[in-house]
């Protein structure tokens, strides 16, 4: 999948990495003009990246080539192993949860995945959960407490699926449970929003003491093409809703919901998913650092503290 | 009149006729009856919408205090689709004579003290922004410190969508408010009337001990018409109903209106029995 804004970008972007193919192989006339054609894509990218409106990122946000869930688990853990299910319905496997380490120490990994082929985006369900995949995370997170574990979640979803059977089996209730679970967790948290951060599925996984967020992510209380309905009636006002609903991380940092930005590469993360995780990992590195210097008790106060404090309101 | 007038700025002056229809059995309705009857369609029992006045008024004796009233909306994002934020917060303060869509009332229902927050859908679909957050979170608070029995009646269409993504976060936030309550063993009862839905079903609505919830209320976390167009297919009869719900093991109880009050002592009387004279059954 090829946006329309990163069409020319793109084709730079591929005759440079060819030339450096060339140049790489020992042919070194070349070198001039990869230095010309490098400064040229960079430029460009700034010119382009600079100027992306709210629904750009979106798309960007939604691209399928994106690294999701699975693939920051591989470029940045070791030894994942993965836990299945809720003990009392089944195994979603739009949410993916167990322990793995990170750099030597072992930690709790949860997170929506998506899916990449088409087969198994079908039974990932395009990274919508029902209540059993809520239920799995509260589970897994509640043996990371037990075992001490620090948590690290990612947030890649469009929303809790809208079904029948996730209604009968209370989506509403594994939600909420899931937002007091992560909130009253005694060990250090740190959630990061790699791609799509939709609506009350997303925060359900993003609770926690730190909150990141990738560049060209989006998170927002509703999907800008149902805000467009709801609110213009008209579901080709999703440009308007975008902008309106403030869900770029930028506007997150400002009205202090998130901690940090993690920086994607020029292009996005999907153009080079191997940099972003480099990135990302020192991120999660300085954020656990912060944390373990803390107790229990300064954790728990510390989360609460600052979701206590969410909201903006006047006080006569 | 009420008895709680004196807290409640005056309704806009509405032109509303003595004469109402049921919209279940088609019943042509006297509304000075229907409101004595607590809004229940004497005919098929048909439970209209109750404003948060008259529903602090059928459960709370005379001497109810309002809370946090000093909390007040703001704009934070400048919010406009067809009509801008600011505007529709003014049309629904002028419109339901409330502040927000949620009221903190403090009192006592018979002879039990306890804190009651109330829900209007009229004020934006009793949506929860940063206010309905913090007033229910400062409830929480309260109802810690003081070892009050906390009851919320919610009706609610969701997160409001004008405040964005911190309309998001109040659900993080009354969720950890529940939290405070359940540390100290403070009783929460929720009561889900029609409709109960999206980020506030979501949220402090479904953490509750005992959940209740008024006959064929629309409880569910997605709104019915969103489901049909994911599925495509029809919803079946009864759908996300409070009887349904109660089938399927999400709700404690379903009541009806007249008897609530009596539910909610019943229950709470025995919830608050041991603290109250200092025992403990070990």
């Amino acid at each position: 999948m090829v946006l329309e804004f990163e069409k020319d970008y793109l084709e730079l972007y591929q005759k440079v990495d060819q030339l450096k193919r060339i140049y790489k192989l020992g042919n070194k006339e070349k070198e001039e003009e990869l230095r010309k054609l490098q400064r040229e894509l960079r430029k460009k990218a700034k010119e382009l990246y600079r100027k992306l409106d709210p629904w750009d990122r979106v798309l960007l946000a939604r691209h399928s080539q994106r690294p999701h869930t699975l693939d920051y688990i591989n470029m940045i853990f070791r030894n994942f192993i993965e836990l299945h299910g809720d003990r009392c319905f089944g195994d979603d496997r739009s949410i993916v949860a167990g322990f793995a380490y990170f750099e030597s120490m072992p930690v709790a990994v949860i997170g929506h995945e998506k899916g990449k082929s088409t087969k198994e985006k079908m039974e990932r369900n395009f990274g919508m959960p029902h209540p059993e995949g809520y239920r799995k995370a509260i589970r897994v997170a509640k043996l990371a407490e037990k075992y001490h574990m620090p948590v690290i979640t990612f947030v890649d979803t469009p929303g809790a699926y809208p079904g029948i059977g996730a209604e009968e089996r209370g989506q509403s209730e594994a939600i909420a449970e899931s937002l007091y679970t992560f909130g009253y967790l005694k060990v250090p948290s740190v959630a990061v929003v790699i791609g799509e951060g939709g609506s009350g599925g997303a925060l359900a996984l993003a609770v926690a003491n730190r909150v990141l967020m990738f560049e060209n992510a989006i998170y927002s209380v509703i999907s800008p093409e149902g805000c467009a309905a709801i609110l213009w009636k008209d579901q080709s006002k999703v440009k308007e809703a975008s902008l309106a609903l403030k869900l770029t991380a930028q506007d997150l940092l400002r009205l202090g919901v998130i901690d940090y930005i993690v920086p994607e590469p020029l292009g996005a993360s999907h153009i080079d998913p191997v940099r972003s995780a480099r990135v990302l990992k020192y991120f999660l590195r300085k954020c656990i650092k912060q944390l373990l210097s803390k107790n229990t008790e300064e954790i728990l106060r510390e989360r609460i503290e600052k979701f206590g404090s969410m909201g903006v309101f006047l006080e006569q | 009149m009420g008895i709680l007038d004196r807290f409640f700025k005056k309704k806009k002056e509405e032109k509303e006729s003595l004469w109402t229809k049921c919209p279940e059995c088609k019943t042509i309705l006297y509304m000075p009856e229907l409101s004595a009857n607590l809004k229940v369609c004497p005919k098929c029992n048909y439970h209209f919408p109750m404003s948060a006045k008259e529903r602090v008024e059928s459960l709370l004796d005379e001497n109810a205090q309002l809370l946090f009233e000093n909390i007040l909306p703001k704009d934070p994002l400048r919010f406009k689709d067809t009509k801008p934020y600011k505007d529709r917060l003014k049309q629904a303060q002028e419109d339901t004579g409330l502040s927000e869509a949620l009221v903190v009332v403090r009192g006592n229902l018979k002879d039990i003290h306890v804190v009651l927050a109330v829900m209007d859908f009229n004020f934006i679909g009793g949506s929860m922004g940063s206010v309905v957050g913090e007033r229910f979170y400062r409830a929480c608070k309260l109802c810690a410190n003081e070892e009050l029995p906390l009851i919320s009646v919610i009706t609610s269409g969701g997160a409001r969508m004008q405040e964005g993504i911190l309309s998001l976060m109040q659900m993080a936030k009354t969720s950890i408010g529940v939290g405070f309550l359940r540390e100290k063993g403070v009783p929460y009862i929720t009561v889900l009337t029609d409709p109960t839905m999206g980020g506030v079903s979501a949220s402090f609505a479904f953490l509750g001990d005992v959940i209740m919830a008024e006959p064929k209320s629309l409880i569910g976390f997605a709104g019915p018409r969103v489901i049909e167009q994911t599925i495509k297919q029809q919803l079946p009869e009864g759908f996300q109903r409070a009887e349904f719900l109660l089938e399927k093991g999400m709700i404690d109880i379903v009541v009806h209106r007249k008897e609530l009050k009596d539910t909610l002592y019943k229950l709470l009387s025995m919830a608050t029995y041991w603290k109250r004279f200092n025992l403990t059954a070990l």
